[in-house]
């Protein structure tokens, strides 16, 4: 079996006495995207968020091409990684909030150029040509100079994800990427992310965008109550659950 | 339905006629939507303020009249060289106080807002320390730090002193009052600060913290300039506050400007119009302090949900645009 570029093995974590993951292992293939679906509180944003160690995990890892993420293995011994380099590592990971999260008093170009010059040390030319590239692709070429919260929810959702994929990521992360959006404007931002899906970027997607999932997804997650129920191709787990959670959850929400 | 607000409403977005007159049948006599708009009258708006005019009127009166504010002693002294000096020491102490107070105030936020509970503990120990000792108290006791300590010297802590100077020696009368007002000011800074980098979003920490931008860099470049929106109104009380404070350290007879005056009055006996000199000035250097706030503020409102309004100067030069822009277009329709 080769190295998967996602490596979930044994996740953990707990708020205090709730127990939000109970052990979560997935795997996801270079250029392969996985979606994971759940009803709320089934832990699927907190598992996207210890994937690029927002959350510190209470046990198991998450490996990302084979190398740990926020942590170094080092004699049977898991060492937390200083800051420094936990941010060092998130550059390979990109991660587009539900809010968007765009810096207001940046202007969009600004906020693309950001990441890339203060964290990589890309050359500031260079970073504007392809912030330019970005914006372009995401269909928002002429926003360059506005202020994020000029644009619509779903100008700016795009803008976050140009962000994104500014530090050239192995991996990007979306957490419910349209659930801040009105309804008319959730067609564009999925627009977006269908063109990255078939452009061979591996990506992992929280969302509830049933539709989506079964257009895109090469692998359909199902999580409830902290674990994985079960996952498999999309026209396997939507259309014929195995399980009596998912048959409820997809009742439900179709 | 009304047509109460008629520039709200371009033709072309107005609702069909015809849904209109099914309502109000009496609008069939004509067009609502060309009918003139009579504006509310407000009779008692107007009476009210012409009494305010009236007491104002007559407050202005007693100033010019009164003999009492005797202006003209107020016209000798107000630019006489002692004054000017005086309003010097007072800028003077106004503008270390404020450095020195807001810089180390930055330091203490950073402590108390640090992950390490030891710099938590005392940088609240010190906010606490410094904002239960009144100032006139603290400025009084620095003025007397010689009494404790008669020489001050630098070292190894608890090891042999490399350095050894005799306290009023740097620390002169002058000094002492910085030394208060700074450290006086920055406990109050520093949780002007705190509040600033507290109020903006937790997102936007997260955000920088995802994308890995820099620990320092997220704080100067992502946190600082969204905490100066919250951070500026209150400061700029604090610089006009400690502005005015400083007359208190005329306790420790250093000449800045309400000691000036009250040497001249207590010379001349004039009183009255020496406290007008004083209070000139002070109102004078807070309506600059005034003025600079609201440019900073508008610089820091960038991106900010509401497009701020023009500022007095734009708006005069759109008036004087508008102006030179009819005139212009004059000749070509003008009839004289």
């Amino acid at each position: 079996m080769t190295t998967a570029m996602v490596d979930i093995r044994g996740v953990h974590k707990s708020f205090g006495r709730l127990e939000v993951l109970r052990g979560v292992d997935l795997r996801a293939e270079a250029g392969s995207v996985t979606v994971i679906l759940g009803p709320s509180g089934s832990g699927k944003s907190t598992l996207l968020r210890a994937v690029n160690h927002l959350e510190k995990l209470d046990r198991g890892y998450v490996a990302i091409d084979g190398e740990l993420i926020g942590y170094r293995r080092s004699g049977g011994k898991l060492y937390e990684l200083k800051e420094r380099e936990v941010l060092r590592q998130r550059t390979r990971l990109g991660f587009v909030f539900q809010n968007f999260n765009l810096f207001p008093h940046l202007t969009v170009l600004e906020n693309l150029v950001e990441a890339p010059v203060s964290a990589l040390g890309v050359p500031k030319t260079q970073a504007r040509a392809r912030a330019l590239e970005l914006l372009a692709r995401v269909g928002l070429a002429d926003k360059a100079d506005s202020y994020p919260r000029r644009l619509s929810g779903g100008q700016q959702q795009r803008v976050a994800i140009a962000r994104a994929l500014a530090l050239e990521p192995k991996v990007l992360l979306f957490d419910e990427p349209t659930s801040a959006l009105d309804p008319e404007l959730v067609g564009e931002v999925l627009d977006v992310i269908k063109d990255l899906a078939t452009g061979g970027t591996t990506m992992i997607v929280v969302t509830h965008e049933i539709g989506f999932a079964r257009e895109v997804a090469d692998t359909v997650v199902f999580m409830d109550g902290g674990v994985v129920v079960e996952q498999g191709p999309p026209a396997e787990v939507l259309d014929h659950p195995q399980h009596e959670r998912t048959r409820a959850f997809l009742s439900k929400v179709l | 339905m009304t047509v109460a607000a008629p520039e709200k409403h371009p033709p072309e977005k107005r609702p069909p006629e015809r849904h209109l007159s099914e309502d109000h049948p009496s609008a069939s006599t004509g067009d609502p939507a060309s009918l003139p708009v009579v504006p509310a009258r407000h009779p008692w708006r107007w009476l009210a303020g012409a009494a305010a005019v009236v007491v104002v009127a007559q407050f202005l009166h007693g100033l010019a009249t009164n003999p009492g504010w005797d202006w003209p002693t107020f016209r000798a002294y107000l630019a006489t060289d002692s004054i000017l000096r005086a309003v010097g020491t007072t800028l003077q102490l106004t503008c270390y106080g404020t450095v020195l107070g807001f810089a180390l105030g930055a330091v203490i936020a950073a402590l108390r807002l640090s992950r390490s509970p030891i710099l938590q503990t005392i940088a609240w120990t010190y906010i606490w320390a410094f904002r239960s000792i009144p100032l006139i108290v603290q400025l009084v006791f620095w003025f007397n730090l010689s009494y404790l300590y008669k020489r001050l010297g630098l070292g190894v802590p608890f090891g042999p002193t490399v350095w050894e100077f005799e306290t009023m020696d740097v620390l002169g009368a002058l000094g002492a009052a910085v030394l208060g007002l700074a450290l006086h000011q920055a406990a109050y800074a520093a949780e002007i600060i705190r509040a600033g980098v507290i109020s903006v979003d937790a997102g936007q920490l997260e955000a920088a913290a995802a994308l890995g931008i820099p620990r320092l860099r997220q704080a100067w470049r992502i946190v600082l300039p969204q905490a100066m929106r919250g951070i500026l109104p209150n400061a700029a009380n604090e610089v006009i506050s400690l502005f005015k404070g400083t007359s208190i350290v005329y306790v420790m007879a250093i000449g800045e400007l309400f000691y000036q005056v009250q040497v001249v009055y207590g010379r001349t006996g004039r009183v009255v119009p020496l406290l007008m000199v004083a209070t000139a000035w002070y109102v004078l250097l807070t309506t600059l302090l005034s003025v600079g706030q609201y440019y900073v503020e508008r610089y820091f409102a960038r991106g900010a949900e509401r497009t701020p309004p023009p500022t007095p100067l734009q708006r005069a030069r759109a008036l004087v645009r508008q102006i030179q822009e009819s005139r212009l277009s004059a000749p070509s329709g003008g009839s004289s």
